[in-house]
């Protein structure tokens, strides 16, 4: 039946016809729709991830509040922050590097587009394979970094730290396979006359980010073998009574987790230096500068990453080193958000929805980045750090920066992705409840952490002064979750209604906007020829005003890559061999066995199937 | 009654006030007694200046940058019809200003900071006490190597002398977190970390772990007991009393040599224990102990205490403000509770449920209240 159905399609295909269907989609490797598949997984899971907070904030709005007991506490915390970093900030940015980065650079397709599938379908897998630990009652319970010794079987029985284990390798092999996938497309598959320093700026940043992907992953996957052999196969690299150092996870760990911050950050920087101009009507200030912060943050990002160490006392060598090489940072940084500023100073600012998300976007991220340089001192950090200090910091810079501007690009890509105007009242109504929310949800962080908060803690006492702002921040916890009602509810409104996006809806100035909204499955009847950073503008500057509706036309004799189910096969065997693996005391190695045997049968397969 | 527009005015004034007041108690550090920003030692005093000055220079940025981004953001508003605004492109002199500015400030925070660095790092010398500091899932252990005592859960220590703690983990990797004597140091099961501070006023301080170590990582408290010099000693003495037998068994040792302070003390006569071994209740609740085996997890000697246990040492339970490392209140109805439901109260942590009766509990309590 499989294999009627995808004749049909290709027939479909080669007729110039978008292939409708439930299988079209499990079998597709076209990059839009696999980006509208990111899109909608991982905002499936940030919703998940924020009703895992909500959970959390009722429990801390009272001392000694019985509302969750601490090992579901402590699993509700773990899955927050691992679900929002791992299968909600990252995999948003996935949709985005999907549907736009080969239409901004003018291209069909991603270089592999049948990798390209496979990728979100271990993402899909390995973050079905996360949540499944909640059917077995055993959600990973250590925190997003899994501390060793904490994890060691003799402290952690059981499968929760497994699951955790096991289902970030998973999600690891898909970000490095899209890591390839998206380098090789950058750097390969630009339109003629597109020079690296013609590339908009959204496509840099996300090329930075696949760079810092390609060189961080490896470090989380030696530091996660290595916690699967103590794990598995009695080994002692972390356990300190056979002479292993639980310290050494610490560090891969971090030189990971450091980089993976600016992995979260830099395509919301991105893609605010797109939408900013855009609505200032005015091109990018400093794009050279703008560039090179870029890739000087994502150079110090493997140099710093022992500053979330200073309280393991490493002596004053490296603690002096690690501070100024943290202080280092906020100079590109800054130059950005100067940049920024430069950019819709003496503009002439449109106020549209997506203009409102990415300028709160700079005002909130300079308060991260403050309080960030704040924790770059050792002496000041080892008060603040483990405490809910480091909590508002690093939500004024994972939601206050990474969520504002991924909402900035979701409605400012909306009209591009789904030939749809997103709701502009409804926009506006989303964006002042989330601002608001989200500042009294965390700003009173900073003062209770300065005042002593830990993080972590299932509870607290009553007598530390903690109960006001602590209820003030679950109240507003709920206002922020409203504010993503309205946003579901703008796009269920969205759906319903007509398509009438036009191609170029905000007078925007590259590539992707100089083709039908959505676009055709080809993306360019005709590949465009690139001759400066600005294409369309420059284009409609020349025409002497708004360029004519682009129109739709046949793709016959288009040449695109045929649909394949092989890549969910080759996933499913990879996700059933970690199965194997954690089942390993109860099927022996036949689990592993198995699932390996469906992962060969699928490279296999996936190597001989024409390409079309 | 109809309300003249002021009243009115004061009326609304009146709703906001206690609002007002309330946001206002809510900032200030004197609502929190676990606040790091009222520093009550040298080594927490480096902290707090580097971060004033930091937070001074943070807070200028602030006002700057995001003062120049709202007046762009109303100074520059636009309409659909309007002409294209100039297209700048950059300025080479001003990216250069905006990048060697920022590396000024910088560096007015490093100086400081590589100062403070050194400084906090430094071992201190001279007249210190040393404090050997271990974390245990889910309590803390203070042992006094130059005194040879142990205790649990309260740290005591003498106002004005530098105290030099040597901790270590018996578990997993904990956090020793004292706010208002000194930042986070770690403690882990593999090496010896430092931490020091001399302190300044004495008093009843909170602390607590602050590395996420486990289920009941929540209830990991402490309390840091700093007390005059005088105080200190008369403490030490009364602790050299408790002995390998308890408190009141033990023949009274009169007078003791500190190695700190090198002052010959003697304990507090006054210091009479609430119940004693003639007690029926006392010498129930000592059979208990032992009956119950509860002499597995709990030493009750302060001195010559055995290493390696997996509850706190009990040696002064009965004179401590907080049981169950700052889980309870310690009174009689608490520590009674606490014998009877660990579980309930503190699931997951190492003392198992022994099917105390109420009775056998209130044994135990006249028992242990009698370690002061």
């Amino acid at each position: 039946m499989a294999t009627t159905a995808l004749d049909q399609q290709r027939a479909h295909a080669a007729a110039g016809h978008e292939p409708t269907g439930l299988w079209s989609w499990i079998t597709t490797v076209d990059h839009k729709r696999i980006g509208i598949l990111y899109g909608a997984t991982a905002f499936t899971f940030f919703l998940m991830g924020g009703i895992e907070a909500l959970l959390l904030r009722i429990q801390l709005g009272t001392p000694n509040n019985t509302f969750l007991s601490p090992e579901t506490y402590n699993e509700l915390f773990t899955m927050h922050g691992t679900t929002m970093i791992f299968l909600a900030i990252m995999p948003l940015s996935a949709a985005f590097f999907n549907f736009i980065i080969p239409l901004q650079i003018g291209a069909r397709d991603v270089a592999f587009p049948r990798l390209n599938a496979f990728s979100y379908w271990v993402f899909l897998l390995g973050g079905l394979f996360l949540n499944a630990s909640w059917l077995f009652g055993a959600a990973p319970d250590t925190g997003w970094f899994g501390y060793a010794n904490l994890t060691s079987k003799q402290y952690s029985p059981g499968l929760h730290v497994d699951f955790w284990m096991l289902g970030l390798q998973t999600l690891g092999v898909a970000s490095l396979a899209a890591a390839v996938n998206f380098f090789t497309t950058v750097l390969n598959m630009r339109a003629p006359g597109m020079k690296l320093m013609r590339m908009p700026i959204f496509t840099w940043m996300s090329f930075i980010t696949q760079v810092l992907l390609l060189l961080a992953f490896p470090v989380i996957t030696v530091a996660l073998i290595l916690l699967m052999f103590d794990r598995f196969f009695g080994t002692n690299f972390y356990v300190p009574t056979a002479g292993g150092d639980p310290l050494l996870w610490q560090h891969l760990f971090w030189i990971f987790g450091h980089p993976e911050v600016y992995i979260l950050i830099l395509p919301a920087f991105g893609i605010v230096s797109e939408v900013l101009p855009v609505f200032a009507r005015k091109p990018l200030f400093g794009y050279a500068a703008m560039v090179f912060s870029g890739i000087f943050i994502a150079f110090l990002a493997f140099g710093v990453w022992a500053h979330h160490m200073f309280a393991t006392g490493m002596g004053p060598i490296a603690d002096t080193y690690f501070s100024l090489a943290t202080m280092l940072i906020a100079i590109p940084t800054g130059v950005k958000i100067f940049n920024w500023l430069g950019t819709v100073w003496g503009g002439s600012i449109q106020y549209k929805t997506p203009m409102y998300f990415a300028l709160a976007f700079v005002a909130m991220f300079i308060i991260g980045g403050l309080s960030g340089v704040m924790h770059g001192s050792p002496p000041a950090d080892l008060q603040q750090t483990d405490t809910y200090f480091v909590v508002a910091h690093f939500h004024y810079v994972m939601f206050g920066g990474s969520i504002f501007g991924l909402a900035a690009g979701a409605y400012y890509w909306w009209p591009k992705m789904f030939g749809r105007m997103l709701d502009e009242r409804l926009g506006k109504l989303h964006f002042w409840l989330m601002l608001i929310g989200f500042n009294l949800t965390f700003f009173p962080m900073h003062i209770l952490g300065l005042n002593g908060m830990p993080r972590r803690v299932y509870t607290y006492p009553e007598g530390l002064g903690f109960e006001e702002l602590n209820l003030l921040e679950t109240i507003s916890a709920f206002l922020l979750a409203a504010s993503f009602a309205v946003f579901l509810y703008n796009i269920i409104k969205t759906w319903r209604g007509p398509r009438n996006a036009p191609a170029d809806p905000w007078n925007a100035a590259t590539l992707e906007w100089t083709i039908p909204s959505p676009p055709q499955e080809w993306n360019f009847a005709e590949i465009p020829v690139v001759h400066g950073r600005d294409p369309l503008w420059e284009a409609k500057r020349e025409h002497g005003g708004p360029l004519p509706e682009p129109p739709k036309v046949s793709g016959a004799g288009i040449h695109m890559p045929n649909p394949s189910y092989w890549p969910l096969v080759t996933a499913l065997g990879l996700s059933a061999m970690m199965s194997g693996l954690m089942l390993i005391h109860h099927l022996g190695p036949w689990g592993i066995i198995a699932g390996g045997a469906i992962l060969l049968f699928g490279v296999f397969n996936w190597a001989f199937e024409p390409a079309g | 009654m109809p309300l003249t527009p002021a009243s009115r005015h004061l009326r609304r004034w009146a709703c906001v006030l206690p609002l007002l007041v309330l946001v206002a108690g809510a900032c200030s550090p004197g609502h929190y007694p676990q606040t790091t920003l009222r520093p009550l030692s040298d080594f927490a005093r480096i902290g707090d200046d580097i971060q004033n000055n930091t937070l001074y220079w943070a807070t200028g940025v602030f006002v700057l940058v995001e003062g120049a981004l709202l007046y762009a953001i109303f100074r520059f508003r636009g309409r659909p019809d309007d002409p294209e605004p100039s297209q700048v492109h950059g300025n080479t002199v001003i990216e250069i200003i905006w990048t060697v500015i920022p590396a000024l400030i910088l560096a007015a925070i490093a100086v400081p900071t590589v100062r403070g660095i050194f400084q906090t790092n430094a071992i201190p010398t001279g007249d210190v006490l040393r404090v050997d500091v271990v974390g245990h899932q889910w309590w803390w252990e203070f042992r006094y190597p130059t005194l040879n005592l142990t205790t649990a859960n309260e740290l005591h220590i003498p106002v004005g002398q530098t105290v030099s703690l040597h901790l270590g983990s018996a578990d997993v990797i904990h956090s020793f977190w004292p706010p208002r004597f000194a930042g986070k140091r770690d403690v882990f099961p593999n090496r010896e970390t430092r931490l020091w501070f001399k302190a300044e006023r004495a008093g009843e301080y909170p602390g607590q772990c602050a590395e996420f170590c486990g289920i009941q990582h929540a209830r990991m408290a402490f309390r840091v007991r700093a007390q005059s010099p005088a105080e200190f000693q008369t403490w030490v003495a009364h602790m050299q009393t408790l002995g390998t037998k308890p408190a009141a068994a033990a023949p009274a040792r009169d007078s003791v040599h500190t190695a700190s302070a090198g002052a010959t003390v003697r304990s507090d006569p006054q210091a009479a224990p609430p119940a004693g071994p003639t007690d029926p209740a006392y010498a129930a609740g000592e059979k208990l102990f032992a009956a119950k085996g509860c002499v597995g997890c709990h030493s009750l000697t302060a001195v010559n205490a055995p290493k390696g246990l997996v509850g706190p040492n009990l040696a002064n339970v009965g004179a401590r403000t907080y049981i169950a490392a700052g889980t309870l209140k310690n009174t009689d109805e608490n520590l009674a509770h606490w014998i009877r439901d660990p579980q309930g109260i503190k699931k997951g942590v190492l003392m198992p449920n022994l099917g105390v009766t109420a009775d056998e509990a209130r044994s135990l309590v006249a028992f242990l209240r009698a370690h002061q």
